[in-house]
C-alpha cells in the first residue's frame, strides 16, 4: 500500500521527515517498507516561459529559445522540439540540472550555438500523458495552468510529495486505506484524527425509477447502488491525477479516477457499470449457473459454477463479484448514465472464486481479507460527492441499499488484569482507554473494571482479550515495556536417540567425511539413475501435486541418487577425491495418500579417489557399528543388487535384520552420472543402528597373565570368504582367542590356480592363569581340523 | 713404594686423557683398578710395609685410586655427551616441513549453526523435538488458525500431496503436536525442513530450514518473551547485542512481533549488510493465540505462552558472509571445507 503524505494531511495534521515517520509507524505496527520523493530524482529544473523563437542558422529543425526563468535576461537555449509558440510555459532543466534516471544537463553548444540548459518533454521527467493529458509525448511539455517563472518545476507539476510504502500484514485490511492508515499515523503521533463523513447526495428524481437490485446470494451482505446521468467523461482535476500516480495507480477519466480514488481513501473496492448495458435496468446478485459463461474486461471468457458469485442483470453476469467486471461494463466516452456500486462480499468466497478463475485483482485482493459492510455506504457517497465536485455528470436522487446481514458493533469487556497478564506489564486502566479511543475504539463506562469496548466495525480482527492487548502493547511501544526471565525451573537434555545420533556423526566427521545437505525432492528420473528395477518397492512414493518442476516433484524413497549427484558435481569441479556422507530422511508412503509416510532416517557415505577403496568404506562402517556398540553384525555377498557391482557389494547383516548395504557402485549407473573413478556408497539405516545400539559397556580387567601369539599362513580357495575362516578359527580358538588379525593376503603362481594364501595372527590367552604352550598348540590343531573341513590347509 | 703409586697416578692420567671411547676407559678401568690391576696390586704389598708407612701408603693408594675411578667416570660422562650431542645434531629436521594430513571431516556449516542454538536452547531449559516433515493440512495450517479460507495461507506457497497432506511451510505443526501430547509446563524447540514453493535463487529455496520454539505454562507474559529472546540472541551474538521488537502478525499469535538485532557488522550504525539501518530481522514471535490453546484443549485463561520461529539458513548466511543460498546445497567439498 503507497500512501502520499499529503493525502495523510487530510485527517491528520502530522508534521513530520519522511525517515522519522517510517520509524515510527514501523514501531507501532503499521510497517514501512519504503518511501520515494520523486523530486529527489529531478533537481534544478524550474518553470520558464518562451519569450523568443527563432530557426537555428544552421540546421532546419532546431530552434533557438529565449527562455524567462525569472533571472534578468533570458537564458539562450536550442531545442528540438516543434510544438513551442512565443508565451508557452514549460520546464527548463538548467544547466547543471538532474532528471530521472540520472541523465545530468550542462551548457553546451549545438551547432556552433549555445545552449544554457534544456526544455523538457513528459517522458524526460518521468511522466506520461496519464498524469498530464493535455500535454504531448514527442514534443515539450507545455503546462496549462499560470505558474510565476522560476518556480521549483516539481512543486509546480505536484511532484514534491513523499509516497510512503506499507507492507499491510492481511489482518488489517482497514490500514490497505488513506483513512485507515491516517488513523494509525494520527494515533501514532498524538494527533487528532479528522475523519469527513460525506453528506448523504442530494440530487434529481429517484433512483428507484431507474434500478432495482435484488440479493439472492447468501454470501453478499449488503449492496449499494447510487447512478449518475448525462455523464461527463473528462480527465480527472491534476490533485487527484497526482495523488492517484503517488499510489501507483494509473489516472484514467474522471468517472474511472473517482472509483480508484474511493477505494484507496475507504479501502473499499467500487465499480461503475454502464446503465446501457444493465439489461432490465436490473441489478440481481446471485450464484452463477453450473456451466454459466462471462467474458470479462480483459476480454477473456471465463467459466463459472454455482459457488461464485456474480452481479447479473435480468439475464447474464455483467461481472464476477468482488474480481472483476464483464466486457461491457467499463465506462466509454459514449457512456451517458453510470450505476455506482458499493458491495461487500464475503472474503473466502471471493478469495475461492478468484482462484478458480485465475483472476487475483485488486478488489479481489481487498475483498478476501473481509471488508466491512459499514463501509459501502459512505464510499458511495463521497463517490457522489466527488462527481459533483469535479462536475463529472448529474446525480440521480437517493441510493439503492440492500443489507441483509448488518455488521453489528461487537463489545468486549476491558479486562485490565487480563490484558496485564498476558503482557507481564502494570498498564493502568485508564492508560488503555486513552490508547483505544484514538484508534476508533468506543469505550462505555467509567469506572476501572467495569468499562466494555466497543469495537470499530472495520476493526474485526478485534476478538479477545489478546488482540486488545496487542494495540495498547504497541502504542505503549513493544520496546518501553520490559524483559523477564520466565519464572519456574525447566530441566531439558538431549533424548538417548539424540545422543545416539551426535556419537555417529561425530564418528563419521572422525574418519574424515564431510557432511551434506541435499534436497528431499528429485525427479522419477532419479530411480532410472541408479537403476532400481521397474517394479521395486521403492518406485512407489508422495507425490507433489503441484512441484515446481518435474526435477523436484517426487519425494525422496532413497538418498543414494542424491549423494551421487554431490559426487557427480565434485568430480566435474575436478576434486580428484572426495569423502562425503549425508543424514537424510527418506519418504515411504502408505496406503493411502491421504496417510502420513514413514520417515526414515539414513546415514548415506560416499567416496571417491585415490586413497579409497571397498574395505576403507567398510573400516568406516565397522567403526560405525562400534561406535554403536552393535555386535555380531555379518557382511553377507549381495550379488543381485542393481546399483551395485555384483561382485562388490554386500549386505550388513544383524541376525535377520538387515542394517543398510555397502558396496561399489556399478559401472552404468556412474556412467548415468558421468563419474569417471569408482565410487563406494554405504546406505545404513540410522532407524536400525538405534533400534540395535548397544548398552552401556561393561569393564573387563586387564589382563595379569602372559598371552601367547601364533601366526597362521593359509591357503584357501579363492571363493572361501575370508569371513568363513575367520569364523572357524574364532570357533576353533573358543574362549582363549583375545584378538585375531588378518596381516597378509597372497596370490601367486606357486599356490596354484584359484588359490589364495591369507596370513592371521591369532593371540591366546587364560584370563585365569598363565596359558601353556601345550594348551595353545591344541587350539591351533582344534582350528586347523575345522579348517580342513573346508579344505584350508597351513601353507607349506 | 710411594715412587710406584705416582708414577700410576701420572700414567693414568695420561691414558685417560687420550681414551676415546667406552671400551678404551673399561680397558683402562681393568688395568689400574681390576682385581689385578696395577692398584689392586700395591694394595696387595701393602703387608710388607711398617707400621709407620702402612698408613701413609694406605691412604696414598686409596686417593690414587678413587681418583682414577673419578676420572673415568667423568671422562665416560663426556664421551656420552659428545655422543649424544652428536646424535642431536646428526638428526636435525626441518620442523617448517608441512604436517601428515589427517582424515578430518566437518559438519555442514548450517548443521554447526543448529547445534550451537540447540545448545543454547538446552541450556535454557528448552527440549528438542522433531516431527514430520510431510503434513496433515490439518497440523500445518488449521489448528493454527488458519483456515481452509484464510488469507494468509497465500503467503506460504504450499506444496500439496493431496487435499489434505502437504509438505510443512513451517515447523509449527510441532506447536500443535507438541501440546496434543504433552500437557504443560512446555518448554520446546523443534528445528527441521520446512518446504515452500519458491524457485532456487541467490535467496530462495523451495526447502529451508525453521527451528520453532513454544513455551506454554501459567504466567508466561509477554515481557518474557522478550527476555527469552533477548537471552537467546545475546549468548549467540554476544552480549552487546541489542535487540528490538515491531508489531506484527501471525494468525497463531496476539500479539505478535518480529525482533530486529543491531547489526552485527556495524554495530547498528548502518552498512551494506543491514542495508544501512542498523538493524537485521531475526525471527517472528508472539504470545499463543487462546483460539490455539483451545484447539489443543488447553485452558486458555489459565495458561498463556509464546511461539517463535527462526529460519536457520539465513543465520548460517550471516554468520559465515555466505551470499547465495544456492551453495548450501550444491555440497562442493571446496565450499564444506571452508566451515
Amino acid at each position: 500500500m503507497k500512501l502520499p503524505l499529503n493525502w495523510v494531511r487530510d485527517y491528520a495534521k502530522i508534521e513530520t521527515t519522511p525517515h522519522e515517520y517510517a520509524e515510527k509507524m514501523t514501531m507501532s505496527g503499521s510497517k514501512v517498507e519504503c518511501w520515494e520523493c520523486e523530486a529527489d530524482h529531478i533537481k534544478n529544473v524550474v518553470i520558464g516561459r518562451i519569450t523568443s523563437l527563432e530557426h537555428h542558422p544552421d540546421s532546419d529543425h532546431l530552434w533557438v529559445c529565449g527562455v524567462d526563468v525569472g533571472e534578468a535576461a533570458p537564458l539562450q537555449i536550442v531545442t528540438g522540439a516543434q510544438n513551442l509558440k512565443v508565451g508557452d510555459l514549460c520546464p527548463v532543466a538548467l544547466d547543471g540540472s538532474e532528471l530521472p534516471g540520472g541523465v545530468k544537463i550542462h551548457r553546451g553548444k549545438l551547432r556552433g550555438v549555445e545552449s544554457n540548459g534544456m526544455l523538457c518533454s513528459l517522458s524526460e521527467l518521468g511522466l506520461t500523458t496519464h498524469d498530464f493529458p493535455n500535454a504531448i509525448e514527442d514534443g515539450i511539455m507545455v503546462l496549462d495552468e499560470e505558474v510565476p517563472v522560476g518556480t521549483d518545476a516539481t512543486r509546480a507539476l505536484g511532484m514534491d510529495d513523499v509516497s510512503v510504502e506499507f507492507e499491510i500484514t492481511p489482518n488489517r485490511p482497514d490500514c490497505l486505506s488513506i483513512r485507515g492508515l491516517a488513523r494509525e499515523s494520527a494515533a501514532t503521533y498524538g494527533v487528532p484524527f479528522e475523519d469527513h463523513t460525506p453528506p448523504m447526495p442530494q440530487g434529481e428524481g429517484d433512483i428507484n425509477d431507474w434500478l432495482s437490485v435484488r440479493i439472492s446470494a447468501p454470501l453478499c451482505s449488503r449492496y449499494v447502488a447510487a447512478m449518475v446521468t448525462n455523464v461527463r467523461v473528462a480527465p480527472s482535476p491534476r490533485w487527484m491525477r497526482e495523488r492517484l500516480r503517488l499510489c501507483g495507480v494509473r489516472p484514467i477519466n474522471n468517472i474511472v479516477d473517482i472509483t480508484n480514488y474511493v477505494m484507496l481513501e475507504y479501502g473499499h473496492p467500487m465499480h461503475a457499470f454502464d446503465y446501457a448495458y444493465v439489461g432490465g435496468n436490473q441489478i440481481h446478485v446471485r450464484n452463477a449457473e453450473d456451466g454459466e459463461k462471462i467474458v470479462t474486461l480483459d476480454g477473456v471468457e471465463r467459466g463459472l459454477d454455482s459457488s461464485m458469485m456474480v452481479i447479473a442483470d435480468e439475464k447474464a453476469p455483467i461481472a464476477i463479484a468482488g474480481v472483476m467486471g464483464g466486457e461491457f461494463s467499463g465506462v466509454y466516452d459514449s457512456t451517458k448514465t453510470i450505476v455506482f456500486e458499493g458491495a461487500c462480499f464475503d472474503g473466502p468466497s471471493v478469495r475461492v472464486t478468484a482462484k478458480k478463475v485465475g483472476l487475483r485483482t485488486e478488489a479481489s485482493g481487498r475483498y478476501e481479507k473481509g471488508l466491512n459492510p459499514e463501509n459501502c455506504l459512505p464510499a458511495i457517497c463521497r463517490a457522489l460527492e466527488l462527481v459533483r465536485e469535479l462536475d463529472a455528470g448529474d446525480i440521480i436522487g437517493g441510493v439503492i441499499d440492500v443489507y441483509p446481514h448488518p455488521r453489528t458493533e461487537r463489545q468486549l469487556p476491558l479486562r485490565a488484569d487480563v490484558i496485564n497478564h498476558l503482557l507481564g506489564t502494570q498498564v493502568p486502566e485508564r492508560e488503555m482507554v486513552e490508547i483505544l479511543k484514538p484508534l476508533g475504539f468506543g469505550i462505555l463506562g467509567e469506572t476501572d473494571g467495569a468499562r466494555t469496548v466497543v469495537v470499530p466495525t472495520d476493526r474485526y480482527d478485534v476478538e479477545r482479550d489478546c488482540d486488545l492487548a496487542e494495540e495498547v502493547c504497541r502504542y505503549v511501544g513493544y520496546n518501553k515495556v520490559p524483559s523477564t526471565i520466565m519464572k519456574g525451573i525447566a530441566t531439558a537434555r538431549p533424548t538417548e536417540r539424540q545422543n545416539f545420533h551426535d556419537k555417529m556423526i561425530e564418528a563419521l566427521i572422525g574418519y574424515g567425511l564431510y557432511e551434506c545437505e541435499t534436497f528431499s525432492f528429485y525427479s522419477r528420473k532419479a530411480w532410472d539413475n541408479i537403476n532400481l528395477p521397474e517394479n521395486d518397492p521403492l518406485r512407489r512414493a508422495v507425490v507433489i501435486m503441484n512441484p515446481l518442476g518435474e526435477d523436484t516433484s517426487i519425494m525422496r524413497t532413497t538418498a543414494v541418487p542424491s549423494l551421487l549427484e554431490v559426487v557427480a558435481r565434485n568430480y566435474n569441479a575436478r576434486l580428484p577425491e572426495a569423502a562425503l556422507f549425508e543424514n537424510p530422511t527418506e519418504y515411504i508412503p502408505g496406503e493411502s495418500a491421504d496417510e502420513l509416510p514413514t520417515e526414515r532416517e539414513k546415514l548415506i557415505l560416499a567416496l571417491y579417489g585415490g586413497r579409497y577403496d571397498y574395505l576403507a568404506l567398510k573400516g568406516m562402517v565397522e567403526g560405525l557399528l562400534t561406535t554403536a556398540g552393535i555386535k555380531g553384525a555379518r557382511f553377507v555377498r549381495n550379488s543381485t543388487g542393481t546399483t551395485y557391482h555384483p561382485g562388490r557389494c554386500a549386505d550388513i547383516m544383524l541376525g535377520e535384520v538387515c542394517l543398510g548395504t555397502i558396496g561399489e557402485i556399478h559401472p552404468t549407473v556412474l556412467a548415468n552420472y558421468g563419474i569417471k573413478p569408482r565410487t563406494w556408497v554405504a546406505d545404513l539405516s540410522f532407524d536400525l543402528l538405534f533400534e540395535h545400539r548397544g548398552g552401556t559397556p561393561e569393564f573387563t580387567p586387564l589382563p595379569k597373565h602372559p598371552a601367547i601369539t601364533r601366526d597362521l599362513a593359509l591357503v584357501a580357495d579363492e571363493a572361501v570368504p575370508a569371513a568363513e575362516i575367520a569364523a572357524r578359527i574364532e570357533q576353533g580358538a573358543g574362549s582363549l582367542l583375545e584378538s585375531l588379525s588378518l596381516f597378509d593376503i597372497y596370490r601367486g603362481e606357486n599356490l596354484g590356480a584359484g588359490k589364495k594364501s591369507l596370513a592371521y595372527s591369532l593371540v591366546l590367552r587364560n584370563p585365569d592363569r598363565t596359558l601353556t604352550d601345550e594348551e595353545a598348540d591344541a587350539a591351533i590343531s582344534r582350528i586347523l581340523n575345522l579348517l580342513a573341513e573346508i579344505d584350508v590347509v597351513i601353507r607349506s | 713404594m710411594k715412587q710406584a703409586l705416582e708414577n700410576i697416578r701420572q700414567t693414568a692420567a695420561t691414558l685417560l686423557a687420550q681414551a676415546d671411547s667406552e671400551a678404551a676407559l673399561e680397558e683402562l678401568r681393568v688395568r689400574f683398578l681390576g682385581k689385578k690391576g696395577e692398584v689392586t696390586a700395591i694394595l696387595k704389598q701393602m703387608g710388607k710395609l711398617s707400621a709407620e708407612e702402612r698408613p701413609l701408603i694406605g691412604a696414598l693408594a686409596n686417593e690414587v685410586r678413587s681418583e682414577i675411578d673419578e676420572e673415568i667416570r667423568r671422562r665416560s660422562k663426556e664421551l656420552a655427551d659428545a655422543a649424544l650431542n652428536a646424535r642431536l645434531a646428526a638428526e636435525t629436521i626441518d620442523v617448517t616441513l608441512p604436517g601428515t594430513p589427517v582424515a578430518q571431516g566437518k559438519r555442514h556449516p548450517f548443521q554447526q549453526v543448529l547445534d550451537e542454538l540447540k545448545q543454547i536452547f538446552l541450556g535454557m531449559g528448552f527440549e528438542v523435538k522433531a516431527g514430520p516433515e510431510v503434513e496433515l493440512d490439518h497440523y500445518n495450517f488449521e489448528m493454527l488458525n488458519m483456515p481452509k479460507s484464510h488469507p494468509a495461507r497465500d503467503t506460504q506457497d504450499t506444496f500439496y500431496i493431496t487435499e489434505n497432506v502437504l509438505l510443512r511451510t513451517q515447523t509449527s505443526p510441532m506447536q500443535i503436536r507438541t501440546m496434543e501430547a504433552q500437557k504443560p509446563p512446555i518448554r520446546i524447540i523443534c528445528p527441521g525442513r520446512v518446504y515452500r514453493s519458491d524457485a532456487v535463487d541467490a535467496t530462495h529455496s523451495p526447502i529451508f530450514h525453521q527451528i520453532e520454539g513454544l513455551v506454554v505454562d501459567e504466567g508466561i507474559t509477554f515481557t518474557d518473551l522478550k527476555g527469552t529472546l533477548e537471552a537467546f540472541i545475546k549468548k549467540l551474538y554476544g552480549e552487546n547485542t541489542k535487540v528490538r521488537f515491531r508489531p506484527h502478525h501471525f494468525p497463531y499469535t496476539e500479539p505478535s512481533a518480529e525482533m530486529d538485532m543491531s547489526c552485527f557488522k556495524c554495530g547498528g550504525k548502518g552498512c551494506p549488510m543491514c542495508k544501512g539501518e542498523g538493524w537485521i530481522e531475526i525471527l517472528g514471535c508472539g504470545m499463543v493465540h487462546p483460539k490455539v490453546l483451545e484447539n489443543c484443549g488447553i485452558d486458555s485463561e489459565r495458561y498463556t505462552g509464546f511461539a517463535f520461529g527462526i529460519g536457520l539458513e539465513r543465520i548460517a548466511m550471516m554468520r559465515y558472509g555466505i551470499d547465495d543460498m544456492r551453495l548450501l546445497y550444491e555440497n562442493d567439498l571446496r565450499f564444506l571445507k571452508q566451515f
